[in-house]
């Protein structure tokens, strides 16, 4: 329909080319950035204090290699690594490096122990070291081999593929009470809420712009005009869409801008300080199959990227655009209604009390559903479409079942039209209704209302 | 031949009734007065024939087509309550407004700046509306509601805001927008205003039409043959002249003359005429027409009356 149209388009132009549009627009991503770039830029600095580095090398190949400099002061200890871990609070070394034996091949992992999030140079200094280590021994054992079988050319060839080595350096953080909590998990964790969030503040946020842009349209009374060329239905429709097109312009903007802050931040990070992690990660490419890589923790971004593409991403893309959307358009229409019933801002506070119940329950239970993503509370908030937005995006990071998320869509799907519909039976009576506020019980009858 | 015509209409509301069975004829190129106290129903019959609200029964047509949403371009109507989006710009907003009666923009762009230029306010189309003034803001609304040159024009109150100068300006474009073709349904409580300009006029009253009708028939309808005479040379009691054939209303006495109002209850006003000739010196002899404001008080008073005589 063409008016339709015409009012998408008003709500959206009016609003992208507001000035505080503009400015969210630009200060998202640049908060958003800093969030990512500030923690890695942190660890990445270097520290001027000298730091102690306890060693316990099983293999007693590699404490020698270990150069102190300014920063870093490598000793060995010739403890069992169960007691010095339980004694690494008492001394005052910043962490415990601990290569143990193998007893067929080299040594390829080794733990770094600290209690905080250990500095990123350091961990990168000891991969170096190790990996150039285990290079020279093989190197040695197939040079051993070549004078053996009288200078082989074919093995010969071989030698700088086969001799590729990548070190694993778990970094493991010592908890109270001595657990060992890695921070792996908690990535699907921070996925999980801030998608949640994402959608709770999308809601909130251009929710209540449907409302104020409704009651702005009731009380300067253009409202009358415009009903008399269009009716309500395209008039609310119009006003949900074009708003929710804003919303969708301005997420797109910020991960556009995000995404090229951080890659530019990156850029200027490996350029500038020469990390080797940039070596490493082309070391553990050509590391052959059979090799035995575990975890590359080489820093949290790529950390961070590991996890997602454990998480599947694409899937949390489509559901994220799914329930943001569906969300957005179960909300939206009742915002409008109570925009509609009201005369001004401060009537709506009664009204807004039943949407955001349900909206501030599931943030609340999303720190629960988190702890137990499969129980049976979680199940059934990420399927009741009033809760389900953001229990479900807390949920899909940890795997949800085909099943249970086709149920929880097609809910959401049937939700939008309910409301919309219950809505826009208020909203056409609501807007040409002036005067005292009306009750629950005034607006069930206007629900009633026929034509 | 009927523009509008309204046949039975009903609309009920939870607790009251807005109109009850109601029906209006609107003659083509008319300007009609809907007249009626407040909450007497206009509002909900204009927002009826806008389509805004259906009515419980009744018909409604256009140009003798049922009225359905196709006939929204063919109606303009600029209700008492009016106001514009404030943070929008003006120009911007007029061809919003006027393209979702469903003109072409370049056409409504094009009409828009005539009208603009017409009533001196071309300067204007780059602002925003919460800078102009209240009367400027008026004049915008009224040309938003003409620009699609509607066959039917409906103007609720449509004089109130203005200063005198503007008042006159839009008259003039009211009874232009008639000759031109259109017809006007006219809604005010200004009864000045009706006699001016309206050839028709229903009177509404708790929901009822209590009166209709061509205003020239509508007055004499209500005349009640009553004269005002001025004369002078009778320097008793007027009161004595008149017997049960005539009947003395009033007298007011001034330096040089006296006029009196009389009713004549039997005869003719040459009765009256031949009655008094002999005894005053007449300088002036009238026939009290009524003015519709007396009419409309006294149609209301008379149905409140009997609607209380019935309940």
């Amino acid at each position: 329909m063409n008016k339709i149209k015409l009012i998408i388009a008003r709500e959206y132009l009016t609003r992208v080319r507001k000035k505080s549009f503009i400015v969210m627009t630009i200060l998202g991503p640049i908060l958003m950035a800093a969030m990512i770039v500030v923690p890695v830029f942190l660890a990445t600095m270097d520290d001027s204090s000298q730091r102690k580095i306890a060693v316990i090398d099983e293999t007693g190949l590699f404490f020698e290699k270990f150069k102190n400099d300014d920063q870093h002061i490598f000793h060995q200890i010739t403890k069992d690594i169960n007691t010095a871990k339980l004694e690494h609070s008492t001394t005052d070394d910043y962490a415990l490096l601990y290569i143990p034996q193998k007893s067929v091949s080299l040594p390829t992992q080794a733990m770094l122990y600290s209690d905080k999030q250990p500095n990123l140079n350091l961990k990168s200094y000891i991969e170096r070291v190790m990996s150039k280590e285990i290079e020279e021994q093989k190197l040695l054992i197939q040079i051993d081999r070549l004078n053996l079988s009288d200078a082989n050319k074919e093995i010969a060839l071989n030698i700088p593929e086969s001799i590729k080595t990548s070190i694993t350096l778990s970094t493991i953080k010592l908890g109270e009470g001595d657990e060992e909590t890695k921070t792996y998990a908690e990535i699907s964790m921070v996925v999980g809420i801030f998608t949640g969030l994402m959608i709770y503040f999308f809601i909130f946020i251009f929710g209540a712009q449907i409302m104020r842009g409704v009651i702005e349209e009731k009380t300067s009374r253009i409202i009358e005009v415009i009903v008399s060329s269009v009716k309500p239905f395209q008039i609310m429709m119009g006003k949900i869409l074009g708003i929710a097109l804003v919303g969708l312009t301005q997420l797109v903007l910020w991960v556009v801008l995000t995404s090229s802050i951080i890659g530019i931040a990156k850029f200027a990070f490996d350029t500038d300080i020469k990390t080797p992690q940039s070596e490493l990660m082309s070391t553990n490419q050509m590391v052959p199959a059979n090799a035995t890589t575990t975890t590359m923790d080489v820093s949290s971004s790529t950390k961070i990227w590991e996890v997602v593409n454990s998480i599947n991403f694409g899937m949390i893309i489509l559901t994220f655009t799914f329930y943001f959307l569906g969300g957005y358009l179960l909300y939206a229409a009742l915002f409008a209604a109570i925009g509609a019933a009201v005369d001004n801002e401060t009537d709506t506070q009664q009204f807004m009390l039943p949407i955001t119940i349900p909206l501030i329950l599931s943030i609340v239970m999303a720190q629960f559903v988190i702890q137990n993503p499969d129980g049976a509370v979680a199940v059934w908030m990420s399927i009741i479409p009033l809760t389900s937005p953001i229990i479900m995006m807390v949920r899909i990071p940890f795997g949800v079942p085909y099943e249970e998320l086709a149920l929880s869509m097609g809910l959401l799907i049937l939700g939008f039209l309910g409301t919309t519909w219950l809505a826009a039976r208020i909203y056409r009576i609501g807007i040409l209704m002036y005067g005292k506020k009306p009750t629950y019980k005034e607006i069930w009858k206007w629900v009633k209302y026929k034509g | 031949m009927e523009l509008f015509v309204a046949e039975n209409i009903t609309k009920t509301f939870t607790n009251h009734t807005a109109l009850n069975n109601l029906s209006i004829k609107v003659p083509e190129k008319s300007i009609f007065g809907l007249l009626g106290p407040n909450g007497a129903g206009k509002t909900t019959l204009i927002r009826i024939i806008n389509q805004i609200t259906a009515p419980d029964s009744g018909k409604l047509f256009l140009n003798g087509e049922k009225l359905s949403p196709k006939h929204i371009a063919n109606i303009g109507y600029l209700p008492e309550e009016r106001g514009l989006y404030k943070k929008m710009k003006v120009g911007e907003q007029s061809v919003y407004l006027a393209q979702l009666k469903g003109l072409e923009r370049k056409e409504a762009i094009k009409r828009l700046k005539y009208w603009f230029e017409k009533f001196e306010i071309g300067s204007w189309w780059d602002r925003k509306v919460e800078e102009l003034s209240k009367g400027m803001q008026q004049k915008i609304q009224f040309i938003v509601t003409i620009v699609h040159e509607p066959k039917l024009l409906i103007f609720d109150e449509p004089f109130s805001g203005f200063d005198p100068i503007n008042v006159n300006l839009l008259r003039d474009e009211i009874l232009k927008l008639r000759d031109k073709g259109a017809t006007i349904i006219f809604s005010t409580h200004n009864m000045a205003s009706v006699e001016e300009l309206c050839d028709h006029i229903a009177l509404i009253n708790n929901s009822q039409k209590i009166l209709d009708g061509e205003v020239k028939e509508v007055k004499s309808r209500f005349k009640t043959n009553t004269f005002e005479i001025s004369y002078s040379g009778f320097d008793k009691d007027v009161k004595q002249l008149f017997n049960g054939q005539f009947e003395l209303v009033g007298v007011t006495k001034f330096d040089e003359s006296s006029t009196a109002k009389i009713k004549i209850n039997q005869g003719t006003q040459n009765d009256l005429l031949n009655h008094l000739l002999p005894h005053l010196q007449i300088h002036s002899f009238n026939e009290i027409i009524p003015s519709m404001n007396d009419i409309f008080i006294q149609r209301v008073a008379e149905a409140n009356q009997s609607k209380n005589e019935q309940s």
